[in-house]
């Protein structure tokens, strides 16, 4: 299951970055195929990309509003809250683990072998504020004399913008080169810090700061496909408790929402059926999904 | 089967509202912004603007 994962986080990977035609171009991909919502967070000024990042235009918008209206037109964002939504009440954090390009860069990171950390709880609320402040609040309401405001989390905060667009963009146009200041370099040094606790510990950025991983994680107990906890079958072992990479005791908190529903504690961990996949309220059967080898259990 | 189906509402009922949000933004021509937007270098992100 784990290699499934893995080639569906590849896929997802080529299919929000598919325009490989930019060295030639020099620009970024211009077609019809940007007005599809990315499930994951990926930065649409990507040279290679190939869809819109939803964070990113729905900051875009906010900050506009204003604008938008005495212009007559009523961009409210409805569109893309519609996709993210559609998203997040279908798969909530599914595609954090699945089909996001910037969590498999992270994962990846943290294959690196050095010592490796917990990360304390009380941090995973921060995404929440950086969701409502830096993404809603902030564009809405902090705006110049022409009525826009600012995409305050892309500007000053995501480390996937200046990883995805802000370094390829500038080898890309030299051009650039010579626009680079404070902004540039605080960006950067965002994105060497998640480099290394990423190393260091299991996705820090989804944990603490992604907007949209916050946004996703409010579906994780409503949405319809979903880890399902069937408590008659747990015997308390705790082996779920220690594949875990965002450090969630699933037999405590079944509807977490910070599971990723990478499946690992269902197929790797629990021996006893005590986690199953449900669709809509029909549980699949387990064996369709376990055939791996779990913890604590020898192959014969 | 694992259990007993019992089908889940609550996630139909999101599907839905969040479709209609998606179907309204259609209504209003906020695709075409949205391209617009995704087509253009956002120097914000680069970490220039
Ligand atoms: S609780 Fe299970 S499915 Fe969720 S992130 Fe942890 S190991 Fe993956």
């Amino acid at each position: 299951m784990e290699a499934l994962r893995k080639w569906v986080q590849a896929v997802w990977f080529f299919l929000a970055n598919g325009f490989w035609g930019f060295p030639v171009s020099q620009n970024i991909y211009k077609g019809p195929l940007k007005v599809i919502c990315s499930p994951g967070l990926n930065c649409y000024s990507c040279p290679a990309s190939t869809t819109y990042c939803p964070i990113g235009s729905l900051q875009q918008l906010l900050l506009s509003i204003r604008f938008s209206l005495q212009n007559g037109h009523y961009y409210f964002g409805t569109f893309v809250v519609g996709s993210m939504g559609l998203l997040g009440a279908t798969f909530g954090r599914f595609v954090c683990g699945w089909a996001c390009p910037f969590g498999l860069f992270q994962e990846l990171l943290h294959k690196i072998p050095s010592v490796k950390y917990s990360i304390p709880k009380k941090l995973n609320w921060f995404k929440y504020g950086f969701l409502a402040l830096f993404v809603v609040i902030l564009p809405l309401v902090l705006v110049d004399q022409f009525s826009l405001g600012e995409p305050w989390f892309c500007k000053y905060i995501c480390p996937a913008g200046t990883l995805e667009a802000g370094i390829p963009m500038v080898l890309l146009q030299p051009g650039l080169k010579k626009t680079i200041g404070w902004l540039y370099l605080n960006k950067m040094m965002i994105l060497v810090i998640f480099i290394f606790w990423s190393v260091v510990a299991s996705r820090p950025f989804c944990r603490t700061t992604c907007p949209l991983g916050a946004f996703y994680s409010l579906f994780n107990r409503y949405r319809l496909i979903k880890l399902k906890f069937n408590e008659e079958n747990c015997t308390q072992c705790k082996a779920c408790h220690s594949v875990c990479p965002m450090e969630i005791r699933f037999n405590e908190t079944p509807d977490s929402g910070e599971c990723i529903s990478c499946m690992k504690c269902m197929t790797q961990a629990c021996n006893y059926d005590a986690i199953s996949l449900e669709i809509g309220g029909y549980s699949l059967p387990n064996r369709i999904l376990t055939s791996g080898k779990k913890a604590g259990q020898t192959l014969t | 089967m694992n259990g007993k189906f019992k089908i889940r509402k609550t996630p139909l009922v999101l599907i839905s509202v969040f479709l209609l949000l998606w179907l309204t933004g259609i209504v209003l021509g906020e695709p075409s912004r949205v391209l617009e937007q995704a087509c253009s270098i956002c120097l914000s992100c680069i970490g220039i603007g």
